[in-house]
């Protein structure tokens, strides 16, 4: 879902947690991020609509996904 | 588990029976070949091509996982289906396979070293995560990786697997399971692995025999050697000598016969056919195994383990984290029923902290340590409790030896009811409860125990190891252990009789509940509930469905009155061979 969304946007787009930082637009990677509930992850926009993707990935983010 | 060399020269290795069955072929040794990837610098020239290879191990490697995806879906089922799922969508990741081929090009590095290095950090990030569960994702990911650098390297895999072959590996994923079994494999033994491993759980739904934690299988038996499987006795036999095949070859046969006579059983009640109905259910410890239970026509669960959640685990599940476990279950199940037994911990289950205990098994275990650790204790009674609103769901405590115990465990359990309520959860107020008999005091006093509680149920491996004084996992006495020792049986009728006269019903969730040659009499001593291993459901509820209830009384009778067990097991014996001749018992 998350990398779905942050596909259709020409930016890039980082999640960096502890000292890791992975792309946001890869499934492996945010695969890896899921385990963790609970902690503190740093998002990095980059690009011409580094905005408009940044509030596409925060809303999705605060409605929980989209799931159940 | 262990080896023994007859004088023939055949060579058995027990290990853990995991699916039923026997089969007889060669041997194929399946060493888990995880590629040897070297880092090799590769010409300008050559970026290109090296660039196709990986592109072409990546279709590849996205046709197999199909192929295995769609077979799964129909032997498996979409919920198992969905690792395969998982492994595919790593193939499709642009930002991963760029970057891959980018440091191709930029780093001049063989294609299979950079597959091996990009993809073992995420592995590493998973592996270094707390939870089981990102570890079994790691395993996933592992997979994928190893396939992929497999499909570079050009090695055809399994290419070497011609003809029928019973598989022998040190451990076997998912993947491997479902991929044998489109070749013509005839069973699985593997080094590693319980009863609940992923291979256990898969080969039982795909119906071919396993024996899994061997030990060292893979040491003893090379690729070619003929071997016997048997997946009820949890044994394999290396070099197997004439009077061994035909002892197994015409347990296969009565076993396929039975089999087939089997068919359609799932569906039927387990009633005898005077009409006194018997409660058979099954003995889990994981939610997966719901759906196979359910197959196998069971009637209920008559025992959840639920310290199956602490394996691998250094701390407690969580409320939240036991409620999803046990909801998962209850839902599955229901309407039939659920017992969930709370944490057995202790004896030789689940280290946990405390003191070291030089006689563990009459040490601190079972409700022992939940009553004197409360809070951990109230914790899984709510998460119990809040699974409980579909009313399908009991409670069992292990391990009761006092009724001080039992009162307390009730009180406690009185005060999670509270919290919840206090705190407008809703769940079954009228929750069943009820005790394991497993240590003798328990089984003396059974009348006063049925007293305070809803059911009893009979933990036959403990009550015999306490009632006897032995071992079995102690070679030296392993032999003293005798299920149907007279003193073993006459403490069940006296359970059973003293539980009747409070109006309780009784159980059995011990291995006794699930021996075929025990059957005829627990029915004729007056148990209601047997639970068993899921897989044992069909041909214990073919012998309930035949014999009488009227006659296993009177043989229940008689077997009390023989003075040995040797007298008992021989008479048992001739009643199936009489009733049930198409049993394949020993």
């Amino acid at each position: 879902m998350l990398v779905k969304v942050a596909a259709k946007f020409q930016s890039e787009f980082f999640i960096r947690k502890d000292n890791f930082e992975i792309n946001g637009k890869s499934i492996i990677g945010v695969m890896t991020l899921a385990a963790e509930q609970g902690s503190t992850l740093h998002l990095r926009f980059e690009g011409t609509d580094e905005n408009e993707a940044a509030e596409a990935v925060t809303s999705l983010i605060e409605r929980g996904f989209d799931e159940e | 588990m262990g080896n023994e060399t007859g004088t023939t020269g055949q060579k058995i290795i027990r290990g853990i029976a995991a699916a039923p069955g026997i089969a007889i072929g060669p041997a194929y040794l399946y060493t888990k070949s995880v590629p040897r990837v070297e880092l090799k610098p590769i010409a300008p020239a050559e970026i290109d091509s090296e660039i196709e290879r990986l592109r072409n191990a990546i279709a590849r490697s996205n046709k197999e996982l199909q192929k295995i995806l769609a077979f799964a879906e129909v032997k498996l089922g979409h919920q198992n289906a969905r690792i395969f799922e998982a492994q595919i969508m790593i193939l499709g990741d642009a930002i991963l396979i760029n970057s891959i081929e980018k440091r191709i090009r930029d780093e001049m590095k063989n294609a299979e070293f950079v597959v091996f290095d990009e993809i073992t950090k995420y592995k590493n990030l998973m592996l270094a995560a707390p939870d089981e569960y990102m570890h079994e994702r790691a395993h996933d990911v592992d997979d994928i990786m190893n396939r992929i650098i497999r499909n570079i390297q050009d090695q055809k895999l399994f290419s070497k697997l011609e003809g029928e072959a019973i598989i022998v590996a040190e451990n076997l994923t998912p993947a491997d399971t479902v991929i044998f079994s489109r070749n013509q494999v005839l069973g699985y033994a593997t080094d590693l692995g319980g009863v609940t491993s992923h291979a256990a759980i898969i080969s039982r739904s795909l119906k071919i025999p396993a024996v899994v934690g061997l030990r060292n299988a893979t040491k003893e038996i090379q690729t070619g050697d003929i071997i016997a499987i048997d997946g009820f006795a949890g044994l394999i036999i290396a070099n197997p000598d004439a009077a061994t095949l035909d002892i197994l070859k015409s347990k296969a046969e009565r076993f396929h016969a039975f089999e087939e006579q089997l068919h359609g059983i799932a569906a039927l009640d387990a009633e005898t056919p005077d009409h006194r109905k018997i409660e058979l259910s099954a003995n889990i410890e994981f939610p997966e195994e719901v759906e196979f239970t359910r197959l196998q026509g069971s009637a209920g669960i008559g025992l959840y383990r639920t310290e199956s959640q602490l394996i691998g685990k250094s701390t407690y599940p969580t409320e939240e984290e036991q409620y999803e476990v046990y909801n998962k279950v209850a839902e599955g199940m229901a309407p039939l029923t659920v017992i969930f037994r709370t944490f057995d911990i202790g004896g030789d289950k689940v280290v946990t902290e405390g003191p070291h205990e030089s006689n563990p098994f009459l040490g601190w275990r079972g409700i022992r340590v939940m009553l004197d650790r409360p809070e951990l204790f109230l914790t899984q009674l709510r998460a119990i409790l809040r699974a409980s609103t579909r009313k399908n769901v009991r409670i069992m405590f292990p391990m009761v030896s006092k009724l001080r115990e039992i009162r307390e465990a009730k009180k406690i359990l009185q005060r999670a009811k509270d919290e919840l309520t206090a705190a407008h959860v809703a769940f079954d107020a009228n929750i069943p409860i009820g005790v394991m008999i497993e240590v003798p005091s328990a089984a003396i006093l059974a009348d006063q125990f049925a007293a305070e509680v809803d059911f009893l149920s009979i933990g036959t491996n403990d009550l015999i190891q306490y009632l006897l004084a032995v071992d079995r996992d102690n070679s030296s006495v392993s032999g003293l252990f005798q299920q149907f020792n007279p003193a073993v049986l006459r403490t069940i009728k006296m359970i059973v009789d003293a539980g009747h006269k409070r109006h309780v019903w009784i159980g059995m969730c011990g291995e006794m509940a699930g021996d075929p040659l025990a059957t005829v009499l627990l029915i004729g001593l007056g148990l209601d509930e047997l639970s068993v291993n899921p897989s044992a459901l069909p041909e214990i509820k073919k012998i309930i469905r035949t014999v009488k209830h009227r006659d296993a009384r009177r043989m229940a009778d008689h077997v009390l009155s023989l003075a040995t067990e040797d007298e008992i097991k021989e008479y048992l014996s001739s009643i199936v061979r009489n009733k049930v001749p198409e049993l394949p018992i020993e």
